[in-house]
């Protein structure tokens, strides 16, 4: 075309997914005045990473972070974007679309990009409420609130799809269990024994596989409460998940009378039998071929934009195939022939099964035609470089299965270390196989426009942004481009030098890989420094401690010195000491003991605290068993004033006393002293109640307020009067008591369970939203009630007075001096 | 207290090897060097500083050991068990004091306080 059309080409878009969209990005830069673009889209969403739902429901990425292209951007590009309104006809003689509302739009060139359906199996049931399929946002959406609530999932389907819904649901917290039909799982990509190896890993991780199984029947009248199997056995089940599949979407073209097959029939330059109209993705079928994976999305992506930018000759080929499984630590691959087919064949397998570590080729005419490997997947890239570019291995043969740095060293060139195994490769090779993108593209992508983070390499190539798995190969061509000047990923901080992951991704593995000791931690997650430091140490005793109540084995010496002693250190190497005192009210006994106490062991101060409580300073660390045995006499036990856990309830005497009291705060706080007591926190953590909104127990400068009105109690959250004074959000109100105290609960295990260590609760609040906080503890009284028992169920093991312990002699060594005589 | 044993080297039997918790310490009182904190690492190797931080007189027994070094409860300093040197960029050193292991009983280089 040499000259500019003087009326722009109308473009119809069926389908706003990832093939659809990438073929208009494509053309957009091919040729961005050519046509007045449309597009419908049937979910009510922008365009987003369909093949990250998987990082979504694992919880390692949001919604908002798998959007590809916002509103924003379709305005910006002078798209008109009509999202959550399919189009259901197709009229071809009068050239227009109209869509489920009714909306009539004539098209000069159509293109469908309409994807795939979920397969739905002829079972009894489906479709149930509590049933639903892995498709899209909102199945999405309904297996992250289902976790919330419900305890057991059953999911249908030990493919890919299959296996990345189990897998993410373990990691909302429940407890899964996957029927497959075939005796081994993914065994459309791997062999049989990697299929094992798989099935024992992820055994190992808690997901309860039913191989060899046909699911009969979806149990339940109103909804789902479990499968029966083909062979008599029950699964119950809160959500059922089917995932065995997906089948070209073709109902519009087949209505519209294209030509369709298993999908609708398209030629090499993507075009269906009808000259206007072009069809890509998940929906078409190619020289027999229908599509499942990404990589042949979005070569048909590039091809049908040059064709639509007027490029006749561009052709599609099918490129080589190669799988990846998107769970963390499984470590999958596989391309091409997954065994020998026929006699000619040749296999060469390594397996050390002791190390998880299992690697097959498949050979033909001295090429390799198949990889599959499982545990070590470094070498996948070379592996299938040597398939694409259908390299002779005849003179690496013998030491080809060890992988390349052997291979390299045994042809007589230096050995290269892992790290610089990305240097070495050529130009060509491709290093992100989702889009396609070879790594001289990444390199003269960071020096042309000085690119310094992983995003912007995402933003501006597009590798690394799909399934993430050759983020580390990514981040490798930045090193290596930059020298020093790159800083690494700009993702959460680490936690300390010991390791690069962050609190949040810790907190994960750790629940779940089922890390139940700081050295599996440690030696899961490749922590640097084999024993960590006194920075991360307490932080993983402490998020071990919330992960695993009565199970974990609380570990002293990863305590700092406080916590260890039950007494708080002061600077000349002495201690103090804090008896408890419930909601602050004391009496005779209890204040006598304390003076006797003082007397006898000579203390040297003694100080009101600011949360009514009485400090006893000075006492050296000999006297403390018995400073504490003295005081248990009198009843009084730990107030925990030197730990990172629940300190005091500040009350006023509330409507026992006082003339303006609306409620009884002290026994409100003594109430909620009572239940909170003991309880371990990511920092230290103030309650308290004031008896009317004259708040004389200051409750809106404490973590958790409660203020007494005359109908009942408003609870205020994330209050601090330290460094930053901070007053408390309005959480909500309640009317009895016992709201107060489930709400109590309910919020500060939410707040164990997901503030970073050392972070107290104003700050998180401001880092998460109240309006986070107030979905998880007052919307959704599900989740409040599950919380709250999470939370009390930690209490069983937590309240244990450590004072009376040790007045009983336990860890006696920490407390004597060796003063050994002659 | 157990019965203490001085040769004629000057080596003082302090405590049986099980008497330290591995990754803790244990103080002596010692008449040549005051409290003398001693330490078992993880691999229990045994180490014995005098039990006062070169910054402000913390005591390095009630730190968190990791590794063959000591982080001192008041102010974080990294002491080196071996050296008693502190970790870069602070500057100061604890006195270490001769400490071994013989049959599993722990002999320490110092006079006991009287």
């Amino acid at each position: 075309m040499n000259m500019i059309p003087t009326q722009r080409q109308r473009l119809v878009v069926v389908g706003n997914g990832m093939a659809g969209m990438r073929t208009v990005e494509n053309l957009l830069r091919l040729a961005p005045q050519r046509y007045d673009i449309t597009v419908f889209g049937a979910e009510p969403h922008p365009n987003y990473d369909r093949i990250a739902l998987s990082s979504v429901l694992a919880g390692e990425k949001t919604l908002e972070e798998i959007v590809i292209n916002d509103r924003g951007w379709y305005a910006e590009k002078g798209i008109r974007l009509i999202a959550g309104d399919p189009v259901v006809a197709l009229d071809r003689a009068a050239r227009t679309v109209t869509s489920a509302s009714g909306l009539t739009l004539p098209y000069d060139r159509l293109l469908i990009a309409t994807g795939s359906k979920p397969l739905a199996p002829p079972i009894p049931g489906l479709g149930l409420p509590g049933t639903c399929a892995f498709r899209d946002i909102a199945d999405v959406e309904t297996m992250i609130t289902a976790a919330r609530t419900g305890r057991r999932a059953v999911v249908i389907g030990g493919g890919l799809l299959g296996l990345e819904a189990a897998w993410g649901l373990k990691r909302q917290g429940m407890s899964v269990a996957l029927v497959h039909l075939m005796p081994t799982l993914l065994e459309r990509q791997l062999d049989a024994t990697a299929g094992t190896l798989l099935q024992r890993d992820l055994d190992g991780r808690g997901i309860a596989f039913f191989t060899n199984g046909q699911t009969e029947q979806i149990l339940g009248t109103e909804r789902a409460e479990g499968v029966r199997l083909a062979d008599g056995r029950e699964i119950p089940a809160d959500l059922v998940v089917v995932a065995i599949g997906i089948r070209p979407n073709i109902d519009l073209a087949r209505a519209a009378g294209l030509d369709v097959n298993r999908g609708i029939v398209v030629d090499d330059g993507l075009r269906t039998e009808d000259p206007e109209i072009f069809a890509v993705g998940e929906c078409v079928e190619h020289r027999g071929q229908v599509f499942g994976l990404v990589a042949p999305l979005w070569e048909q992506a590039k091809i049908c934009a040059a064709q639509l930018a007027g490029d006749a000759a561009a052709t599609y080929v099918t490129p080589p195939l190669s799988t990846r499984l998107k769970i963390t630590g499984v470590d999958v691959f596989s391309a091409g022939a997954l065994a020998a087919a026929d006699p000619a064949d040749e296999e060469i397998t390594f397996q050390d099964m002791a190390r998880g570590v299992y690697r097959k080729l498949v050979l033909r005419s001295g090429k390799v035609v198949g990889v599959v490997m499982y545990g070590d997947v470094a070498d996948a890239a070379w592996y299938f470089q040597l398939l694409r570019e259908s390299t002779d291995i005849a003179p690496m043969r013998d030491t080809l299965i060890l992988g390349r740095a052997v291979t390299t060293a045994a042809s007589g060139a230096a050995a290269h270390d892992p790290a610089a195994a990305v240097a070495a490769l050529p130009e060509t090779a491709e290093i992100c196989g989702c889009n396609g993108v070879c790594k001289g593209t990444i390199t003269r992508t960071i020096t042309d426009l000085k690119l310094t983070t992983l995003e912007a390499v995402r933003a501006h190539t597009k590798a690394s942004a799909s399934c993430g798995s050759c983020t580390g190969q990514v981040e490798g061509l930045l090193a290596l481009t930059l020298g020093g000047d790159y800083a690494g990923s700009a993702g959460e901080k680490p936690m300390c030098k010991c390791t690069p992951h962050g609190h949040d991704h810790v907190r994960r593995e750790i629940l779940a890989q089922q890390l139940k000791s700081i050295p599996a931690v440690m030696q899961n997650l490749g922590w640097a420094r084999p024993e960590g430091c006194a920075s991360c140490r307490p932080a993983l005793n402490y998020y071990l401690l919330c992960a695993w109540p009565g199970e974990y084995e609380d570990d002293a010496r990863s305590r700092f010195v406080n916590e260890r002693m039950h007494a708080n250190i002061q600077k000349d190497g002495t201690y103090s000491v804090i008896p408890r005192m419930w909601g602050g009210v004391t009496n005779a006994k209890e204040l006598r003991a304390i003076a006797d106490v003082v007397e006898r062991y000579g203390i040297p101060t003694v100080k009101v605290t600011g949360g009514q409580r009485i400090d006893l300073l000075g006492v050296r660390r000999e006297q403390l068993p018995d400073v504490w045995r003295d005081l248990n006499a009198a009843g009084m036990v730990s107030g925990h004033g030197y730990g990172k856990a629940l300190r005091t309830v500040k009350t006023c005497v509330g409507s026992e006393w006082c003339r303006f009291g609306t409620q009884d705060s002290t026994a409100m706080g003594v109430a909620l002293e009572r239940m909170t007591w003991g309880s371990w926190h990511p920092h230290k953590v103030k309650l308290a109640v004031s008896g009317c909104p004259r708040n004389c127990a200051e409750a809106t400068v404490k973590d958790f307020g409660v203020i007494a009105v005359e109908s009942g109690w408003e609870l205020h959250v994330g209050g601090n009067a330290g460094i930053h004074l901070r007053g408390t959000e309005l959480l909500c109100k309640v009317t009895t008591p016992e709201e107060v105290l489930e709400h109590c609960g309910a919020f500060l295990q939410l707040y164990r369970e997901e503030a970073r260590y050392l972070e107290r609760t104003a700050p998180w609040v401001e880092r998460v939203g109240l309006a986070h906080v107030k979905a998880r503890v007052v919307a959704d009284a599900e989740s409040r009630r599950a919380l709250h028992e999470r939370f009390l169920h930690a209490q069983r093991f937590a309240q244990k007075d450590p004072w009376a312990e040790r007045a009983a002699g336990a860890d006696a060594g920490a407390f004597s001096t060796l003063v050994p005589a002659e | 207290m157990d019965a203490v044993v001085v040769d004629k080297a000057g080596w003082m039997e302090i405590c049986g090897m099980e008497d330290i918790p591995r990754q803790g310490a244990r103080v002596v009182a010692t008449a040549t060097h005051g409290d003398v904190a001693v330490f078992r690492a993880l691999d229990d190797a045994v180490f014995a500083l005098e039990d006062r931080c070169p910054h402000k007189g913390g005591p390095l027994s009630q730190g968190i050991v990791h590794g063959h070094a000591v982080t001192c409860p008041l102010h974080n300093w990294v002491i080196d068990l071996a050296s008693g040197e502190a970790a870069a960029p602070d500057k100061g050193c604890a006195r270490h004091i001769p400490v071994r292991v013989e049959g599993g009983r722990v002999l320490l280089a110092a006079a006991v306080r009287r």
